[in-house]
């Protein structure tokens, strides 16, 4: 990942409010390459504040304070100027296109030539350890499989942040921390700031950082 | 750009229906330059007045159009009460959706062969009966206009029971139903007292358009109504259609009454609703249980499956009918079949079903993209229409077509207009985009936002979002809306007679001018003519998303069009 990534995601004094409710705040910095774990109850706003993150929050929520990226601040921007990823608890898949051109899709449109992006995509199916898996129809992956391609497919979009929104919560156990590791360990690799919502305590005790506890 | 489309589509919805009134009330009132009409008098009016059996057309339109729309409701609200959440019902989903694109000719005249003194019915009957000669009754036609009822209430069912369809999901009725039954609830009582109360209000609008349809219709009527005097709409497409162009004044403030009797029938109708509510909830909560109510809940479904059947076998004698040799009276079927009428007919048949697809397929494309825009306007500012921008889109079908089509045709002489295949596409628009919306709204509503919010993180634009995920994702919604769409335009009568001034013969226009004939194997035709174009277009709607995604099993389930 480029170098740019030098300051990292900084939430100042981000407040989330609702009907004049405030659902969370947080002041914190996450450093490239930090993972920093956002505990707390379903209905608390975690997820809102993913959502004001990454620009797709309906303004009928009311938000204060600042999204700062690498230097950036993030108002005014729409999602895709942002190049902030997020996973969510379902791994989206779009069911219309091949594993290939999920991939794809999320491949910046400065990688030109057919053949170097289908090289691109081929060498990220390898990195999930997925070879041979370009033409096939997503439904037909294991679960698994199909959390690894998610993720995948937010790296290929080159982000400068990534978001987690409860992540591994549809996992069953046993594939759980596999791919808790496989999905931390690429944060760490690209050195990317990320942010993880969850009510799992083991999920913040395996990021091994911060852990930021909301009520 | 996109922005603009909400406005667009009502300025194409209210322009035509405000254009068409203002055209009707005019003339009414003795103002219409092209007629030499150009100081306002009461004379139309009292020229209506004088006409004989104006009082019992009146009558026809106003009670019969309440008691069908009644009838309608009550079958489909006893049927969701007693069945929801069961087999039957997922059944009868099955059975009543095909019926919608039914046009609604074609089920009058199914149902006239049906039940005519001739008709299937009585031959069966006759064949243990011994009768020789069809009895001497008028079945349709008849004077109280009972056929009128059954007409309307078997095309008005299917329509109901999927609008009432996509509201239960919205009222929790599953776990209402629960509830209820824990409580000690019977099915159909719990229903009726924990549900209704939630589904009601949703399906307030498409009640109410079926009620202003029943109260206005002219094609059914002409098929089944009594004639001798006819219902005031058929009457003012007679006046309209005069060659003395001085009966369009009077026909004008028919128009006008027209709309006075839908608006007075719509007052009746929410007055009902009102008693009805103030004693329903004191009867939810007297605390009766209706525990055995398995006597309603076999009636209810046999209502149903009597009008979803009446339809069906409507279509059936219809294709008897069009293939039929001599066929005498009692023989359940002809003696002989032949397919002489279809092929002298084949070239007429070519010509009306490519007339029909001329006004059909820009109506239908125009609708569609209106109505997507809109929608995608509403997924980008992340604001969904509000009710009344709801009602604006609905207007058209709660005004009775004949009081703004005849206005609308004076609108469009205006603008040098007449006659061309712009102005008829204009006039089904104002028709098809409420039913695309209706269609299509629901299902692009419920797609999941966190496809297009993931697309937007990976950098996505908005216009590729919506090209590359949201389209695709709904490509069976899309069909099925379009479908509905053609299907609408198709059944379309009085747009395009009196729009087009009788210069555009579709398959419902020339079924529709068969009626007073009585040439049945023509009708057997052309009514079945009717029918070829939406089936068509729903098949399509099943087979290109299975070819386009025959590698993708996951398009079934999020393809629920």
């Amino acid at each position: 990942m480029p170098e740019t990534l030098k300051n990292g995601l900084e939430l100042r004094d981000v407040r989330v409010r609702l009907d004049g409710r405030e659902l969370v705040a947080v002041d914190l910095t996450i450093a490239p390459g930090e993972i920093v774990t956002l505990m707390g109850p379903s209905g608390s706003g975690k997820s809102s504040l993913l959502g004001h993150i990454c620009g797709t929050l309906p303004d009928t929520f009311d938000v204060t304070g600042e999204v700062v990226l690498n230097g950036t601040p993030l108002a005014g921007l729409t999602p895709q100027e942002r190049h902030v990823g997020i996973l969510f608890q379902d791994d989206l898949l779009f069911p219309h296109l091949s594993v290939g051109g999920n991939l794809a899709f999320a491949l910046p449109s400065h990688i030109k030539g057919r053949g170097n992006r289908h090289a691109r995509v081929e060498a990220a199916l390898s990195s999930a350890e997925m070879d041979g898996f370009y033409d096939r129809d997503p439904a037909t992956l294991s679960g698994g499989q199909r959390a690894r391609v998610a993720l995948m497919r937010v790296l290929l979009s080159e982000p400068c942040a990534l978001l987690l929104d409860e992540p591994f919560s549809k996992l069953d156990s046993g594939l759980r921390s596999q791919i808790r590791s496989f999905v931390f360990d690429l944060c760490r690799k690209n050195s990317l700031p990320t942010l993880m919502v969850t009510h799992d305590p083991d999920d913040g005790e395996a990021a091994g950082g911060r852990v930021i506890k909301i009520d | 750009m996109l922005r603009f489309v909400p406005i667009l589509t009502i300025v194409l919805m209210i322009g035509p229906v405000s254009a068409g009134l203002i055209g009707t009330v005019l003339p009414a009132f003795g103002i219409l330059p092209a007629l030499g009409g150009t100081t306002p008098s009461l004379d139309p009016w009292q020229a209506l007045f004088a006409q004989p059996g104006l009082d019992a057309s009146i009558r026809l339109s106003f009670v019969n159009g309440l008691i069908a729309t009644a009838i309608s409701v009550a079958i489909v609200m006893l049927f969701c009460a007693a069945w929801q959440g069961t087999r039957i019902f997922r059944a009868m989903q099955r059975v009543l959706s095909p019926i919608l694109s039914v046009p609604h000719a074609t089920a009058a005249f199914g149902l006239a062969f049906l039940i005519a003194p001739s008709g299937w019915i009585v031959r069966l009957v006759a064949q243990f009966a011994g009768w020789d000669r069809p009895p001497d009754i008028a079945i349709i036609h008849d004077p109280w206009g009972m056929a009128l009822i059954a007409g309307l209430v078997a095309k008005e069912i299917p329509f109901l029971f999927l609008m009432t369809l996509s509201a239960l999901p919205q009222a929790d009725t599953d776990r209402t139903a629960q509830v209820t039954a824990t409580l000690g609830y019977g099915k159909t009582a719990g229903w009726f007292k924990a549900t209704l109360p939630r589904v009601y209000p949703q399906i307030r609008l498409p009640v109410l358009a079926v009620l202003a349809y029943s109260t206005s219709v002219v094609d059914v009527a002409i098929i089944l109504a009594p004639t001798t005097p006819a219902p005031l709409a058929v009457r003012i497409l007679g006046w309209l259609s005069d060659p003395d162009l001085g009966l369009r004044f009077m026909a004008s403030s028919a128009a006008v009454l027209q709309l006075l009797i839908v608006i007075a029938a719509m007052v009746v109708w929410i007055a009902g609703e009102r008693i009805i509510g103030a004693l329903g909830r004191h009867w939810a909560e007297d605390g009766h249980r209706f525990r055995k109510d398995s006597a309603v809940r076999g009636a209810s479904a046999l209502l149903a499956l009597e009008a979803a059947g009446a339809v069906v076998l409507g279509l059936a004698v219809l294709l008897v009918w069009s293939v039929a040799g001599f066929w005498a009276f009692p023989d359940l079927l002809p003696r002989g079949f032949s397919l002489r009428l279809w092929a002298r007919e084949l070239d007429a048949i070519g010509s009306s079903l490519t007339t029909t697809l001329l006004i059909g397929i820009p109506a239908v494309l125009v609708a569609v993209t209106l109505v997507l825009g809109c929608l995608e306007n509403e997924v980008r500012t992340g604001k969904a229409a509000g009710r009344r921008a709801m009602l604006l889109i609905y207007l058209p079908l709660l005004m009775p077509q004949i009081s703004f089509m005849f206005g609308l045709q004076v609108f469009f002489t205006l603008l040098g207009l007449e006659r061309t295949l712009l102005s008829v596409v204009l006039g089904h628009l104002v028709f098809v985009a409420p039913y695309v919306f209706l269609s299509l709204s629901e299902p692009f509503r419920a797609l999941d936002p966190r496809y297009g919010q993931t697309a937007l993180c990976l950098g996505a634009s908005p216009a590729r979002t919506f090209w590359l995920v949201r389209l695709p994702l709904l490509t069976r919604a899309v069909l099925t809306a379009a479908a509905v769409g053609l299907a609408v335009t198709v059944g379309q009568y009085l747009p395009t007679l009196l729009i087009g001034a009788g210069r555009f013969a579709t398959v419902t226009t020339e079924a529709v001018a068969l009626a007073s004939g009585g040439d049945r194997r023509m009708i057997g035709i052309y009514g079945l003519l009717q029918m070829v174009l939406p089936f068509v277009g729903f098949a399509l709607t099943l087979l290109i998303p299975a070819v386009l995604f025959r590698n993708r099993r996951g398009m079934g389930a999020q393809n629920k069009g």
